[in-house]
């Protein structure tokens, strides 16, 4: 063997070593951190939920008493929609559902809206957008009270027509400078409540996604 | 030793300052400084993987062949990126949240293999491990500076978030700096890192050239006083 090739396999050789240390460290930093990360992101949905829906108010496994539902005419959107269901004693309490406003100014408003079993909103909370800063987002309830204008509202309260802002005839407000945004979060918080009101009995009949205890 | 170590920390938080003299690694600089904990929280992410990546490739460095060294460096920052990334999804839950893909994105930042390769592989790793802590501060200094400018003109408070970085405390250290501000929003908007960084750069420009104007001190004092300190008006 000429000392080209030795130079070559003993470089590669090296490389590889440390290839493997790395992998051998991230092994182990990921197995320590594995179940903090799973559990931190199980706090932040239901932190999200409880938002809307106070822990009170349900008994079951909110997180694990999941259905996905797909309505792709309805809601516009490909992907599937993912709907809490809240009992307590095992009666139907109210609904939370992870819709996405497709047509936001800056693409996907990702919300979580929720109703009662009569088919009120208990109330609606955006989770991510890209909104324009300053224009589009007062959106969030940490930059105005705008989302709350959904609570105890259903689709009798206002009539089909209302549920639309104020430009387009309806009762709910845009804002100075930002239509689109809010615009889009009314249409999608409609559409779930469309699709809620016509499948409610379905909706808390149908198995869990995941194999739970108290929904066998 | 002690001299040469005081004089690794002048050169990479001050006279080579990342952000503000080499300009390397100014994506996450403009990018995450809309607030002073957003840049305080990826300036120590930025300065541990400094530290830790020095450390690794000055002690390595003695086996790194020249043909693998840059591949090597790259597995090396790689590996502690995201190792400081799982740690920082685990226990700083929000802030992670927040800076999101800035923080695997320190991976890029030039300085980091910057240093590596022009520092590290070359000096022992005490010395190492200064200049990446130097490096580190230096550049982690700018982005604080350029978060406490934006946050206060662009909202009138400092520190707001600081719960997210040290826990439920941390919200009573928000400062209203300006009560009722209106939101000023190019300052929040990426123009306003742009020129909030111009404005850092240049106001550094300033000191440096004012620094320079002034004459030398003297090498040797005959009269043996004490002349430290300023001396324009001799």
């Amino acid at each position: 063997m000429n000392s080209t090739t030795h130079a070559v396999i003993r470089s590669g050789l090296l490389l590889g070593l440390i290839a493997l240390l790395g992998t051998a460290l991230l092994t182990g930093v990921n197995a320590l951190t594995h179940d903090r990360i799973a559990e931190q992101e199980k706090r932040r949905v239901l932190q999200q939920l409880n938002a809307i829906l106070p822990a009170a108010s349900y008994n079951n496994n909110l997180l694990e008493d999941v259905v996905e539902i797909t309505d792709e005419a309805l809601f516009q959107h490909p992907a599937p929609v993912t709907v809490y269901r809240a009992r307590m004693d095992d009666q139907p309490v109210a609904v939370l559902m992870a819709v996405t406003a497709p047509d936001g100014y800056n693409g996907d408003i990702r919300l979580l809206a929720g109703f009662d079993n009569s088919g009120r909103v208990l109330g609606v909370r955006v989770v991510s957008h890209r909104e324009t800063p300053g224009l589009g987002d007062p959106i969030e309830i940490e930059k105005s009270d705008w989302i709350l204008s959904f609570m105890n509202k259903s689709l009798l309260n206002p009539q089909a027509g209302g549920w639309a802002v104020k430009r387009d005839g309806g009762e709910f407000d845009q804002f100075t400078g930002a239509t689109i945004s809010p615009r889009a979060v009314v249409k999608a918080v409609h559409n779930a409540l469309v699709y809620f009101d016509a499948n409610r009995q379905s909706l808390f009949e149908s198995d869990a996604k995941r194999p739970n205890r108290d929904n066998g | 030793m002690a001299e040469q170590l005081k004089q690794i920390l002048v050169d990479g938080a001050w006279r080579q300052n990342t952000g503000l003299v080499v300009l390397l690694g100014l994506c996450p600089l403009l990018a995450v400084t809309n607030t002073l904990i957003n840049g305080l929280a990826l300036g120590l992410a930025t300065m541990l993987t400094l530290m830790v990546s020095n450390l690794s490739v000055s002690a390595l460095r003695g086996l790194l062949r020249p043909e693998i060294r840059i591949p090597a460096f790259v597995l090396i920052i790689a590996s502690v990126v995201t190792v400081i990334e799982l740690l920082m999804h685990a226990y700083f839950f929000d802030l992670f949240r927040i800076l999101g893909i800035f923080i695997p994105l320190i991976v890029t930042n030039c300085a980091i293999i910057g240093r590596a390769e022009a520092f590290a592989s070359r000096h022992g790793p005490l010395a190492s491990l200064m200049d990446g802590f130097a490096t580190g501060l230096g550049f982690c200094i700018t982005l604080v500076l350029l978060g406490a400018l934006r946050e206060l003109t662009g909202h009138g408070t400092l520190l707001a978030g600081a719960e997210m970085l040290l826990g439920e405390w941390g919200s009573y250290l928000t400062l209203t700096i300006i009560p009722e501000h209106p939101g000023f929003l190019l300052a929040m908007l990426p123009p306003g890192a742009f020129f909030g960084l111009a404005l850092l750069i240049a106001a550094r420009n300033a000191w440096q050239t004012d620094e320079a104007r002034r004459p030398a001190r003297p090498v040797s004092n005959l009269n043996g006083d004490n002349l430290i300190g300023d001396n324009r008006e001799t």
